[in-house]
This record gives C-alpha cells, sequence and structure tokens, in this order.
C-alpha cells in the first residue's frame, strides 16, 4: 500500500516535471526541473531495490551535470524568448509522434510482461537476499565487466580531455608558461664568461 | 496495489516521450535538447533497473551505470560544443548552423 502510494508520487513528480523541462520558458527553471525529475526518479530506483543506482543518479546528476547546465544556461547572454519561435509551429506533428511513440511502446511493455519478462527467473549467480545491493555490484562490477568499467574510464577521459580542448582559449595579450622552453634552457644560452685579468679589475664596458 | 514491472516500463515510456517530444518543439534551444536527450537517457535507466530488478538479474544495474557513464560524458562535450559555438556565432540557435553541411 504505501509502496504504491510512493510510486504514484514519485512518479507523477518525474513524469510532472520532465514535461515543464521541455515547456518552460525559462531555461533556468528547465533546468531546476531536471533536478526535480532526477530527483524523483532517484526515489523509483529506491523503490525498486537499487540504491546505490539512486544514490549515484544524485551525485552524478544532479551534484555535476545539472550544475554544469545551469553554468552553461547563466553564463550564455542569448536571448531564449526568441529560440521559441516556431514552437506553437511544430507542436501538432511533436504531439502526434509523441502519441504515437508513447502508445507503441506501452503495448510493448505490456506485450513483454504478458510474455513472462518479470517471471521472476534466477539467473544463476544472482545473490541471496542477505547481500546488499551496493556488494551485488561490486561482486560483478570488478571481475566480470572490469573492461567496460575500464572502457567507461577511457569514455570519461576522452570527454574530459575533449571538453577541455574545446573551451580553452587563449588570449594574445597574456604570457604564458612554456615548458619545453623552460627544460631547454641551459648555461651556455644563459651565462657568458668573461675573461678578466687578476688585479686589473673590470669597467662596465667590458661587463655589456 | 501492487506495483509491477508494466508501471515502471511506463513511467519509462512516458520520459522517453516527454525527451522526443521535447527535442520536436525545441528545435532552436539545443540547451533544451540537450536537456531532453538526458531525459531520454533516464527513460532507458529506469527501464534497465526495473528489468534488473524483476528479473533478479544485477547486470541491468551495471548497465545503467555505463549509460550514466555516457550521458554524463555526453553532456560535457556536449556543452563544451554550445559554448564555442555561442563564442564563435554569438547565438545558440541551431536550426541554421548548416557551415559543415558540406
Amino acid at each position: 500500500m504505501l509502496q504504491g502510494i510512493a510510486f504514484y508520487l514519485l512518479a507523477a513528480t518525474a513524469v510532472v516535471s520532465g514535461l515543464l523541462v521541455v515547456t518552460a520558458r525559462n531555461p533556468v527553471h528547465s533546468v531546476l526541473w531536471l533536478i526535480l525529475a532526477f530527483f524523483s526518479s532517484a526515489g523509483l530506483f529506491v523503490l525498486l531495490g537499487a540504491e546505490f543506482l539512486a544514490m549515484l543518479l544524485v551525485v552524478v546528476y544532479v551534484g555535476a551535470v545539472a550544475v554544469l547546465f545551469l553554468f552553461v544556461v547563466m553564463m550564455l547572454d542569448v536571448d531564449f524568448i526568441k529560440l521559441r519561435e516556431g514552437y506553437a509551429r511544430y507542436l501538432p506533428l511533436a504531439a502526434i509522434v509523441a502519441g504515437v511513440l508513447l502508445a507503441e511502446m506501452i503495448m510493448v511493455s505490456i506485450a513483454v510482461v504478458q510474455g513472462g519478462a518479470a517471471a521472476g527467473l534466477e539467473a544463476p549467480g544472482v545473490p541471496g537476499p542477505d547481500v546488499t545491493n551496493v556488494e551485488a555490484i561490486g561482486r560483478v562490477l570488478y571481475t566480470d565487466y572490469i573492461y567496460f568499467f575500464q572502457a567507461a574510464g577511457i569514455v570519461l577521459l576522452i570527454a574530459m580531455i575533449g571538453a577541455i580542448t574545446l573551451t580553452l582559449r587563449h588570449k594574445p595579450n597574456i604570457r604564458r608558461q612554456n615548458p619545453g622552453d623552460q627544460v631547454n634552457r641551459d648555461r651556455r644560452k644563459s651565462v657568458e664568461v668573461k675573461p678578466a685579468a687578476t688585479g686589473q679589475g673590470v669597467s662596465a664596458e667590458e661587463l655589456l | 496495489m501492487v506495483i509491477g514491472l508494466t508501471h515502471y516500463l511506463t513511467v519509462a515510456a512516458i520520459l522517453f516521450t516527454i525527451g522526443v517530444f521535447g527535442i520536436f518543439v525545441n528545435r532552436k534551444n539545443v540547451i533544451i535538447i540537450l536537456m531532453s536527450i538526458e531525459l531520454i537517457l533516464l527513460a532507458v535507466n529506469i527501464n534497465f533497473v526495473a528489468f534488473s530488478t524483476y528479473l533478479n538479474e544485477i547486470s541491468g544495474q551495471i548497465m545503467a551505470m555505463f549509460v550514466l557513464t555516457v550521458a554524463a560524458a555526453e553532456a560535457a562535450v556536449g556543452l563544451a560544443i554550445l559554448v564555442t559555438f555561442f563564442r564563435n556565432r554569438g547565438d545558440i540557435a541551431v536550426d541554421d548552423a548548416s557551415v559543415m553541411k558540406g
């Protein structure tokens, strides 16, 4: 009973805030609705027993991706009203496509479920109920899925490098450190030894 | 009131459809398009986790984690491209971005 109430509450929040993400006039509001949608989905994950993924969703999406969106939206000085041109023009087509898609997907879902997808068949190697969700994930993530895990790391590394290279800007009138020049500099290029006779002293001209 | 797999799949289907709808109606605003893609990937994740639970198989959650990774990477690169595009054009209207059409 309580589970049902929680499900319908979280699902309704997720759907309504998702709808507001795409219809809000102000993109900042869109980002905030997106955060709410992610929070409610995290709640749905908890209901499903996937606590680790729920926390991951909050940390990664709300903590990183949504803040990134917020930064970009606030940084760009764009007339967002102008960008909404054509909204009403595309609305009927979008509604038709969305309606057809939704009907198809729900029908497929019901067909899949009635075909016995949720029979709870015991896959081999599934840990018992005494194992927590985090432990169950940890058992397979670094053993069976180690190559996928490494590949995910490479994807993140490449994304990081890509984002930095795309947005890094060298301003022309700012002096920057050049490590190559620093390393290549040696004593012969920097210091000159002038012979000076003993006891005669040096004049300023000789030094230059 | 038993919540079955169908309920979760329906929520995921609705979220996915909202994402597609958002891409259709916000054709100029690339920020909203990126958010719609995030919604679509979230719907996929809900499907993965729901099947993972109801089939009693943990690998669905592992896959959802990888989807999450790719979504984060995609958001980072997409927003970086957006910032560069804005610097070059002074605008983010993507429907007339046809320089690379060939």
